[in-house]
């Protein structure tokens, strides 16, 4: 073997543009450019800073939701109970705000409820070692079924006004933002470099790439997953606190089918559903897209079931083009090598 | 078995036409040339060896055969006539089986529905009665010791070739291709395979058999085919070739197949177990550990080694037992705690128990030690890349660069990352769980010499192996270990391989 | 085939017995004839949507769709009948079931042709078909004065105490039944969900099986439409909201793993009776019926939970004296 040249290995491979350009974080941009332009063409309304400002509530508190599923989607798991933890936070903040609790602690009874939720979930799956679609599709209906069951048709809106400004004041002046988009933008910042720049966001790749080799790496791979999924029930927790403050009120209903909009904005976002793959920043491109793409539409009176018809074509797009795009570019390089 | 007319007729005719024959096949993937010009022929009657380094293309002349891939360019020639395969149903049609190295199977369905899976009897309905019988029919020639009706994940490996060599005749095949059949079987259990090759043989097969393993292929085989980079360099009988003929076509070069054992000094003992059990899987197993020694762990196949080495690395918790490291008692609770005290496993299946394939060299070799490279909160990637340099260039890793994916690079290239890896932990103990299995001769060497060197540098090595040599070559002491029990432990000088060999079958049992 | 698979239907059924009777000393009236019938009678949708979603499960995939799916083909075949309303019933069925053909055509291209995730598509598609309701239809509704006799009695012709629906259920499970343990294509979904690279090495179309698998489920679901807007006389956007979950969930309780590659056809309509059972029971035990979604949520955890105990297998038996005890046990 001391015969072969020592040949001297590259710290890194040549830059090329092609890879940046071909990146999913770079082609979501773009359309994210796509869609301000169209959206300012479509509406003179859309520009305006307070409407945009109201807009990132809508998409803000799944937004917040939408970081921690990147992270569970990133291992292989998956929660779809998310809204329904919404629902029993919500419940359980009504209540005490029936017994008369203040605003501080409802945030707190909000964000325990989600703990204590997303625990349960991840018992399940990391101890037990059950199948997280399926715990969390029971869950969903556990969870949800349990506000149903002590509110029937009722609804709870005796909230105290401190707690409703959470959710409709602007947080800040000028710029007019919201808390909800506030936090999501310094969650965002936060998930990032955990996610790309620590060692715990390294495992969590090697978890998503091979979880038996993680096992056999020493990655505590049951204590991390069952801590992203109270992480997801406490963010779940985070965003019942700023719906239920924005809405005034809570029924069993509330938040319903954002499981499914959750996912959305994580795959949009370039994290495989086979777990080891994506960004944050990919997940952030994917909630502006999401959410312009909705307030753009909702601006010229478009029904909500049609934007998610467009919505759902986007999804399925987004995945489908670089996979033909990937079998056209393929064949061609093969053809020239014959 | 009713062998196809046109084979028959050839038998008795006493022509020597072959049942399959190659002529300047090809095939190139995207930048790489798997194969150039191939052309053997494969005689009714006849075992065929087909050696070769690992990546020297030997699956994929098999793929081809099983048609899973088509050739760019070349002709396969089966019974006298050309053939195309579009897919496995036209191999199958064309006579063609194969028996591939990992069981490739249906768990959860009957050993009847394997045999006959694509091609069950029966009209628009499947007539499950023919089925079981003529499933029976097969099991029994080849003296299988199951049910036909028996669920397959009940069965144990070996049995479970069995229903794949089962399931070769059902398609009447004339020619089968068997892919490392005996990786994963006892010594019995090969010598029953090798009883039905013998069998098949006589009934007018044509076997065309992979493996690494020499002393297999001169007992088994009539004539060879040696691929080296996707050519052909040579091919005979096997009865006018040497060991040493074939190391040096496979590889091109005269090998030393082992090092010579180094003398090292022996230090104090790291490593101290006693009574280690668990309710299923091992039971009392005591031994101890000294830096610089190689510690070898013999037995047969399924005879517990690497269960209570997992233990001893915190895969599992075991009901009693205690260990002791360096004098002091220590409780592994988890790999995490394992690696931590020094302690490191090189599992089996290098591939898939150690390798992220999706991430790059320098993300696979620190991922063990990663927390030795964070500098403050978040990761040094300065850091990372001097250690990735250091542990590659140290292992001969051979790649275009530190942040190409490991899933580009060889399997031998892959399996060098997953050691450094172990290795950037600077561990005390190091545990290797069949170094070698799957390797090649060409390169089986250069691990041996490796595993020499941690010696020599103070680990204190624990070597589990089934390959007898390996142990007499590197070893200072080995412990055999049966059905879960350690049968004896001999040291070097003291023992004999048949000593070891009995003792590993359970022939003798010395306290 | 083993004991084990015997065991989990049997004990499932006699779970479903057991709860019958019980809820029977304490409401005689539940175990009456007109009640079972009622039984049967309303969870049939439910038994075949659970059939043709046990075979998607099969191969490993999902099909989020399925509601979605019922309600377009439903809301499609009733506008015919509110447009044409004198049209032999057979037209209904057709449409239903040819629309719900398009759509579940759409989905196995998207999974079967370029090879995109089952649970990516069908969230799509479940957001999609929903949707196209309302570029449809313009946000109205069809009402049961609209859709004209012949459209809505079908549903409710009664012979032998069962609903024509149960009628229908009834042969689709015993062809469904046949098709997974008699035919070579119903064969191969089980070797596809076990292990996708020997199924391949057999000869075995994978892409042909998985579209068909998803072309059998838009299929039923379009059936299932009809059967739903004619026997609940209404059609509008939202109905069968969520009931995906339902059917999946029916699934899981019947034994089908989610891994796939396991499954029966007795299992999986085990699943929806146990559903079933407890939907009507609910309000006959005077409990009011937003107790529903707890109570299937809990039996679904319980369901995933008893069925890994049962798969999980324990440590290897090396030890003699491990395997003389199992085979003992044995």
């Amino acid at each position: 073997m001391s015969e072969r040249a020592r040949f001297e290995i590259a710290d890194q491979p040549p830059w090329r543009m092609s890879d940046f350009l071909l990146r999913w974080e770079t082609v979501l941009f773009a359309l994210l450019v796509v869609v301000i332009i169209g959206d300012t063409f479509l509406s003179p309304y859309f520009l305006d800073i307070d409407n945009l400002s109201d807009a990132t509530a809508n998409f803000s508190e799944k937004a917040i939701i939408a970081l921690g599923m990147a992270l569970l989607i990133l291992v292989r798991e998956i929660d779809l109970s998310v809204a329904a933890i919404i629902a029993l936070c919500s419940l359980a903040m009504g209540l005490a705000a029936q017994a008369g609790a203040g605003a501080a602690s409802l945030v707190v009874i909000g964000l325990a409820v989600g703990a204590v939720c997303g625990a349960f979930n991840g018992v399940l799956v990391a101890r037990l070692g059950l199948p997280s679609i399926v715990v969390t599709i029971g869950t969903m209906s556990l969870f949800r079924g349990i506000a149903q069951v002590v509110l029937g048709d009722q609804a709870i809106s005796e909230y105290p006004p401190q707690f409703e400004s959470l959710g409709q004041d602007y947080f800040i002046k000028w710029p007019p933002l919201h808390l909800s988009f506030l936090l999501f933008v310094i969650f965002a910042i936060v998930f990032a470099l955990a996610l790309h720049r620590t060692a715990g966001g390294r495992k969590l790749y090697a978890i998503g790439a091979n979880p038996i080799a993680a096992r056999f790496s020493g990655i505590p791979v049951d204590r991390i997953k069952l801590g992203l999924f109270v992480l997801t029930g406490v963010l779940s927790g985070i965003a019942a606190v700023l719906l239920t403050a924005r809405v005034g009120s809570t029924r069993p209903n509330i938040a319903l089918g954002w499981e499914l909009e959750v996912v959305t904005m994580v795959i949009l976002g370039g994290v495989s559903i086979a777990g080891g793959s994506g960004t944050i920043p990919g997940v952030v491109i994917a909630v502006f897209v999401l959410g312009l793409v909705t307030f753009g539409l909702s601006l010229i009176n478009v029904p909500g079931i049609v934007i998610s018809v467009i919505l759902g074509f986007l999804l399925i797009g987004s995945i489908t083009l670089p996979i033909l795009g990937r079998k056209f570019v393929t064949s061609l390089r093969s053809r020239r090598e014959a | 078995m009713r062998v196809t007319l046109a084979t028959s007729a050839n038998f008795i005719a006493g022509e020597t036409s072959p049942i399959l024959s190659l002529t300047g096949v090809s095939k190139s993937f995207p930048g790489v040339r798997a194969l150039h010009d191939i052309a053997f022929n494969l005689e009714a009657g006849e075992v065929t060896a087909l050696i070769g380094e690992n990546g020297a293309g030997k699956s994929t002349i098999v793929k081809i055969l099983t048609g899973i891939y088509a050739p760019d360019q070349g002709e396969i020639v089966v019974g006298g006539a050309v053939r195309h395969f579009a897919s496995p149903r036209d191999s199958w049609a064309a006579g063609i089986a194969a028996i591939h190295q990992e069981t490739v199977m249906f768990d959860e369905l009957t050993v009847a529905e394997n045999i006959f899976m694509g091609h069950m009897p029966g009209g628009r309905f499947i007539n499950r009665g023919e089925m079981r019988r003529r499933g029976s029919q097969l099991l029994e020639r080849i003296e299988a010791d199951f049910d036909a009706t028996a669920p397959l994940k009940q069965l144990s490996v070996a049995q479970k070739h069995m229903v794949e060599i089962a399931r070769a005749l059902s398609h009447e095949a004339s020619v089968i291709i068997m892919d490392e059949p005996t990786a994963a079987l006892s010594r019995t259990e090969i010598d029953d395979l090798f009883r039905i090759v013998a069998q098949l043989k006589s009934q007018g097969c044509a076997i065309l058999f992979i493996s690494h393993k020499f002393d297999e292929i001169f007992r088994i085989a009539d004539s060879y085919i040696c691929l080296r980079d996707g050519e052909m360099v040579g091919s005979g009988l096997i009865a006018d070739a040497s060991e040493a003929d074939l190391v040096r076509q496979m590889v091109g070069r005269p090998i030393d197949q082992v090092f010579p054992k180094r003398d090292i000094a022996i230090g104090e003992t790291v490593l101290e177990v006693e009574g280690l059990s668990n309710p299923t899987e091992f039971a009392d197993i005591s031994f101890s550990l000294r830096r610089g020694e190689i510690l070898g762990f013999y037995g047969l196949v399924g005879a517990g080694r690497s269960e209570a080495a997992q233990c001893l690395f915190g895969m599992s918790r075991p009901t009693r037992g205690a260990v002791r490291l360096n004098g002091e008692p220590i409780v592994i609770e988890s790999p995490g705690a394992a690696i931590a005290a020094g302690i490191c496993y090189v599992p089996e299946d290098r591939q898939h128990q150690g390798a992220f394939l999706p991430m790059s060299i320098r993300e696979n070799i620190t991922l063990a030690s990663i927390a030795s490279h964070v500098k403050g909160v978040f990761l040094s990637r300065s850091s990372e890349r001097e250690a990735t340099r250091e542990l590659g260039r140290r292992l001969d890793v051979r790649a275009a660069s530190w942040e190409q994916t490991l899933g580009e690079l060889s399997g031998g290239n892959q399996q060098k990352v997953v050691i450094a890896k172990w290795l950037a932990v600077r561990p005390k103990v190091i545990i290797l769980d069949e170094p070698t299995k799957g390797i090649d001769v060409g390169s089986k060497a250069a691990v041996h010499d490796f595993i020499g060197e941690l010696a020599e540098e103070g680990l204190a090595v624990m070597l589990i192996s089934s390959e007898l040599p390996e142990i007499l070559g590197l070893a200072d002491r080995v412990v055999v270990m049966h059905e879960g029990r350690i049968a004896t432990t001999f040291s070097r000088g003291a023992w004999s391989a048949e000593a070891i060999v009995s003792a590993a079958t359970g022939a003798e049992r010395r306290a | 085939m083993s004991l084990l698979l015997r065991h989990r239907e049997l004990a499932l059924g006699l779970i479903i017995a057991a709860m019958v009777a019980g809820i029977g000393l304490y409401a005689p009236a539940f175990i009456s004839a007109a009640n079972i019938a009622t039984v049967l009678n309303d969870t049939s949708i439910l038994f075949m949507l659970v059939l043709a979603q046990m075979i998607v499960i099969l191969t490993r995939g999902i099909d989020l769709s399925v509601a979605a799916n019922l309600a377009l083909s439903g809301m499609i075949s009733a506008s015919l009948a509110q447009h044409f309303p004198h049209l032999p019933v057979i037209a209904y069925i057709a449409t239903g079931v040819a629309v719900g053909l398009a759509l579940g055509l759409f989905n196995g291209g998207l999974i079967a042709g370029v090879g995109i995730p089952p649970i990516v598509v069908t969230l799509g598609t479940l957001a999609i078909f929903r949707g196209l309701i309302v570029v449809y239809g313009g946000g109205s509704q069809v009402n049961a004065s609209e859709m004209g006799d012949v459209f809505q009695n079908f549903p409710n012709l009664t012979v032998l105490g069962l609903d024509a629906v149960f009628w229908i259920a009834a042969p689709l499970a015993i062809a469904f039944a046949l098709f997974l343990n008699f035919t070579r294509t119903g064969r191969n979904f089980y070797a596809l969900g076990g292990n996708p690279l020997a199924a391949r090495y057999c000869g075995i179309n994978i892409g042909r099986q998985l579209l068909l698998a998803y072309l059998v489920s838009g299929a039923v679901s379009g059936l299932c439409g009809y059967l739903w807007v004619a026997r609940y006389g209404v059609a509008y956007s939202e109905i069968a909201s969520g009931y995906e979950l339902t059917v999946i969930a029916a699934c899981v309780i019947g034994g089908v793993s989610i891994a796939g590659g396991v499954g029966t056809v007795p299992g999986a309509l085990l699943g929806a009776l146990f559903l079933g059972v407890i939907v009507n029971a609910l309000p006959v035990m005077q409990v009011t019926p937003f107790w529903q979604m707890a109570i299937s949520g809990a039996v679904i955890l319980a369901a995933v939970v008893v069925n890994a105990r049962v798969e999980r297998r324990g440590g290897k038996l090396i030890l003699p004296e491990a395997r003389r005890s199992a085979g003992a046990a044995k």
